[in-house]
């Protein structure tokens, strides 16, 4: 079954392209260009999961950088172990994991590196690329069987 | 605070450096990260020292080159806390990349910087080069022409740059040996005087507030990126006022006063010196000279603030003023000097336009001797009498070899 796409996401994620949508006057901008992250007080913010986290308009993740992707990782959760080296390795935290099970890839934010597939130890990979415009379906339907290991 | 009290009498014989470095010890620098280079370095290695013998309670992070030097102070700034730096030269070439990064995040960074010539040929001695490389980086520019000025000016440099409505880093120069090197009698505040005056730093978008996480150092594209340099400009033009109450609460505790441009006796001047540094004494002697000797009556302007420019108060001190010289201390690389163009600019939005002529002189540190200044103003009392430049409008002082000069008047038949 294919994932959720905006899977463990708060109604924030990826909603505008990157730089925001309203164009401010010299007069209104911030002072040395800072963007704060959150809105309100965030000193318990690292004990807060991210779709509970009040991101601000500054933050990248109300942002969507995947305009610029080509192609894409798919997960498949058949024959994922969990062993959590996608999440690791992601450069971009676009893995999203809880309670140390692999649940899907945060679309908005995921630029297509491949890093995850190439860290995926499963026979056959657990994640796999595919073309931006392929189904998640039509990819699951494609994957495939587990490599013998060759004789010698 | 510092466990040791460092002991310090009513008059104390300080070079430039020293004064500078106690004015580092006084405001409590939280942080300097620095790179020695000649002539700055007593000032980093004496506050170095003043940290490992318990004088000040502060960090002096060791880097590998003046590059890195103004990022850690960067990275200390954004953090929260006071910071401070000296360089010259070459070493300033190398920090310029990060100077631009300080003042477009707002950094209130103080750097002393003791002006040195810019290789090549390869030279340590005091010119304006380092100064002018500065100009277009968006930090104050204070210039101190003696060593009471230099400690004077680092004090007044960190209340301006941490002061709310301003938030940009300061450069506090003073020129190379002649200043930085020559020990000179200073009157210091006492410890508690001077940090009363400056004051706690109050921190503003720190990134070691964790309740409020802050991201320095965007990326803005043609969208955005002209609307926050024009609000770092304003900034900058807005500092004047705050620079003039800061000069003035520093004459309330210590008696003496500084201007935005001062003067020297202007008051009916035909003829005028304007410059930078040691030289601002130089003329002051020579004009001295002049006015009982031969009745010249001569004054001296000097920009103490070099940015933001005192456009307003440049033209106010010079616009009665028959003929005036404007001398650049910086080889200006196939133009006229960057002060003649400031003040030939602030001087055309008057309706008297007086004369203005451009000298370059004392590159690398050739000495600028009270003749020189004479011979500059006897110039100008002649273009004064002629009613028209006499000479090149940019001409050499002090160059060996046969008569440089560039340009003429225009003038009508």
């Amino acid at each position: 079954m294919s994932q959720d796409l905006k899977l463990k996401a708060t109604d924030k994620r990826g909603i505008h392209q990157l730089g925001g949508d309203e164009l401010l006057g010299w007069d209104e901008v911030t002072q040395g260009t800072i963007l704060t992250s959150f809105e309100g007080d965030a000193s318990d913010i690292v004990h807060k999961k991210a779709e509970e986290r009040n991101y601000s308009d500054f933050n990248s993740y109300t942002a969507t950088v995947a305009s610029w992707r080509v192609i894409k990782p798919v997960y498949n959760r058949d024959i994922c172990i969990d062993c959590q080296n996608c999440w690791v390795w992601c450069p971009d935290t676009s893995i999203i994991s809880r309670d140390k099970q692999m649940l899907g890839i945060d679309y908005d934010h995921c630029k297509g590196c491949g890093v995850c597939v190439e860290v995926c130890p499963t026979n056959p990979k657990s994640l796999l690329m595919f073309s931006e415009y392929e189904e998640l379906d039509s990819a699951l339907a494609q994957w495939p069987e587990k490599k013998k290991k060759e004789s010698k | 605070m510092p466990k040791e009290i460092f002991e310090l009498n009513e008059r104390e014989v300080w070079d430039g450096n020293y004064a500078a470095s106690q004015a580092m010890r006084q405001a409590r620098v939280d942080v300097m990260a620095a790179y020695p280079i000649t002539p700055s370095t007593p000032i980093v290695e004496n506050y170095g020292a003043y940290v490992a013998n318990g004088y000040i309670d502060g960090e002096f992070v060791m880097v590998e080159s003046e590059h890195a030097a103004m990022s850690a102070c960067v990275g200390a700034s954004a953090a929260g806390g006071r910071v401070a730096t000296a360089t010259s030269s070459q070493g300033f070439a190398l920090m310029v990349e990060v100077l631009y990064q300080a003042s477009g995040m707002r950094l209130p960074i103080v750097l002393n910087v003791v002006n040195r010539a810019l290789a090549s040929p390869l030279n340590v001695r005091g010119d304006h080069s380092d100064m002018y490389l500065g100009r277009d980086s968006g930090w104050i520019q204070l210039d101190a022409f003696n060593a009471q000025e230099a400690y004077d000016l680092a004090l007044c440099a960190f209340k301006i740059g941490e002061n709310h409505s301003v938030r940009l880093p300061v450069m506090v120069h003073q020129d190379g040996f002649v200043t930085s090197h020559t020990a000179q009698n200073v009157y210091p505040l006492s410890d508690e005087e001077a940090y009363n005056f400056v004051g706690d730093i109050q921190p503003v978008d720190d990134m070691l507030d964790f309740s409020r996480p802050v991201t320095y150092g965007a990326q803005t594209e043609e969208d955005w990126h002209f609307e926050h340099k024009a609000k770092q400009h304003k900034a900058l033009m807005d500092s004047r006022s705050v620079i003039d109450e800061v000069f003035a609460e520093f004459k309330k505790v210590s008696g003496r006063e500084y201007k935005r441009v001062e003067s020297y006796m202007m008051e009916d001047a035909e003829v005028a010196i304007v410059a930078l540094g040691t030289t601002v004494e130089t003329a002051r002697v020579a004009a001295m000279e002049l006015r009982e000797k031969e009745g010249i009556k001569a004054g001296v302007v000097a920009p103490r603030v070099f940015r933001p420019f005192p456009f307003d108060m440049i033209r106010d001190a010079l616009e009665n003023v028959k003929s005036i010289a404007v001398l650049d201390r910086s080889s200006p690389g196939g133009a006229m000097g960057a002060l003649f163009n400031e003040v030939s600019a602030a001087l055309y939005t008057t309706p008297k336009r007086p004369l203005v002529t451009n000298y370059i002189y004392g590159l690398g540190g050739r000495d600028f001797a009270v003749e020189d200044a004479i011979e500059i103003f006897k110039e100008q009392k002649a273009n004064a009498d002629a009613g028209h430049i006499t000479t090149p409008i940019q001409q050499f002082s002090g160059l060996r070899g046969p008569k440089l000069g560039f340009f003429q008047t225009k003038r009508g038949s």
